[in-house]
Formats: C-alpha cells, sequence, structure tokens
C-alpha cells in the first residue's frame, strides 16, 4: 500500500528520507545512500531498487545521547518508510561538524 | 500467545543467558547480512552467546520489537539488557567498547 503512494507521488524513497530526516534533524551533514544492489536477490530486495539503504549523518541533535537513543530518534522519524519499502537501514550517527 | 505471555518469555530468555541475540537464522546460517556481522563480531571477541532464530518464531519476531522498542533484527541482549543492533555492535566492537562491556559485565572471554 505505502508503495502505491511514493509511485502516485513520483517521489523516491531516498528522497523521502532525506526530507524527513533534514525536516526532523536539521543534519550537519547527511548521505543517503541506496545500497539495495548489494542484496539483489536477497530477501526483501526488489528489481527496482529502493530497499536496502545506509544513512550517514551529523546532527547536534544526537549530542548527549547514547547510540540506542540516536537509532531510536532516526527510527522513529522514519516509522512508516520502514514498515513500508525501507526492508534494512544501517545507521552512522555522529555530532560532528 | 498474547502479548503479555510473549513478553513474559522474553523476560525468562534474556535473563536465562548472560549475552543473547535474536537473530535471523543460526550462528551457522545465518539468514541476513546483518545478523552474520553480530555472530562473526562476538567470535572474535570470544563471547559465548545464545542465539534465538526469530525466522523460526513468528510471536518472538513480533514480540522482540515492541519489546526493545526497536524495528530490526538483530538485537544483542547482555545480562537482561538491550545494547543495540548490528550498527551498534559493529561500532563499539571496533571501539572496543564491547569487549568492554563485556569485562564489566563479568562475563569470561576466550579472547
Amino acid at each position: 500500500m505505502l508503495r502505491h503512494k511514493y509511485l502516485e507521488l513520483n517521489v523516491s524513497v531516498k528522497q523521502t528520507i532525506e526530507e524527513k530526516l533534514t525536516a526532523k534533524f536539521s543534519p550537519t551533514m547527511l548521505e543517503v545512500i541506496d545500497q539495495s544492489h548489494k542484496h539483489r536477490g536477497h530477501v526483501g530486495s526488489k528489481p527496482e531498487g529502493e530497499t536496502h539503504f545506509h544513512v550517514n549523518m551529523n546532527a547536534q541533535a544526537f549530542e548527549g545521547e547514547s547510540r540506542v537513543a540516536r537509532q531510536r530518534l532516526v527510527y522513529d522519524c522514519l516509522k512508516e518508510d520502514l514498515e513500508g519499502p525501507v526492508h534494512a537501514l544501517s545507521l552512522k550517527l555522529g555530532t560532528e561538524e | 500467545m498474547s502479548e503479555e505471555n510473549i513478553n513474559d518469555k522474553i523476560t525468562e530468555i534474556i535473563n536465562k543467558d548472560d549475552v543473547v541475540l535474536f537473530m535471523k537464522g543460526t550462528p551457522v546460517f545465518p539468514q541476513c547480512g546483518f545478523s552474520s556481522t553480530v555472530v562473526d563480531v562476538l567470535s572474535h571477541v570470544g563471547a559465548p552467546f545464545q542465539s534465538y532464530n526469530i525466522l523460526e518464531d513468528e510471536a518472538l519476531r513480533e514480540g522482540i520489537k515492541t519489546f526493545s522498542n526497536w524495528p530490526t533484527i538483530p538485537q544483542l541482549y547482555v545480562k537482561g539488557e538491550f545494547v543495540g543492533g548490528c550498527d551498534i555492535i559493529r561500532e563499539m566492537y571496533s571501539e572496543g567498547e564491547l569487549s568492554d562491556l563485556l569485562k564489566d559485565k563479568g562475563i569470561a572471554t576466550e579472547a
């Protein structure tokens, strides 16, 4: 169902992730990398890709937060996407400028 | 299985062994790269662990996500406490923090 929403809006999953993270965390550095090609043929992968992502992000919002707390903030922000098209999401979250 | 029952079961599981890994597949045949990474890390630090294959238990698969407030698998518990998933375990390992944590918790490692 969620997959349809993305197709209708003609917005890529990557772009959606970038927009949501930017709005929520105002990151000083953000990279969203589609790694789906590395998981071709694995459970949860789709021929069109956009299922496996890596996010590398630095934000002041993570200052003083544990690793677990940082990731929970991101998972929460992308809850809809994780329940939808995103099968796997690996995270590298820091605070440096 | 009701939510209450699965929570009781998970509480029992994470307190029965010092190091518990909820994963996809088994240590010998991991069914996912992230689970495989955590198995490798635990083997490197020489920590004995008990694993549970969530692919064989749908109630556990959904239950552990709610229990830990963590939407992904694998998940590692040490002495009944949630430590993290693949990214966190890998980071802690590369910074030497995983061995420190195990030592602090009084868990003997073979490495």
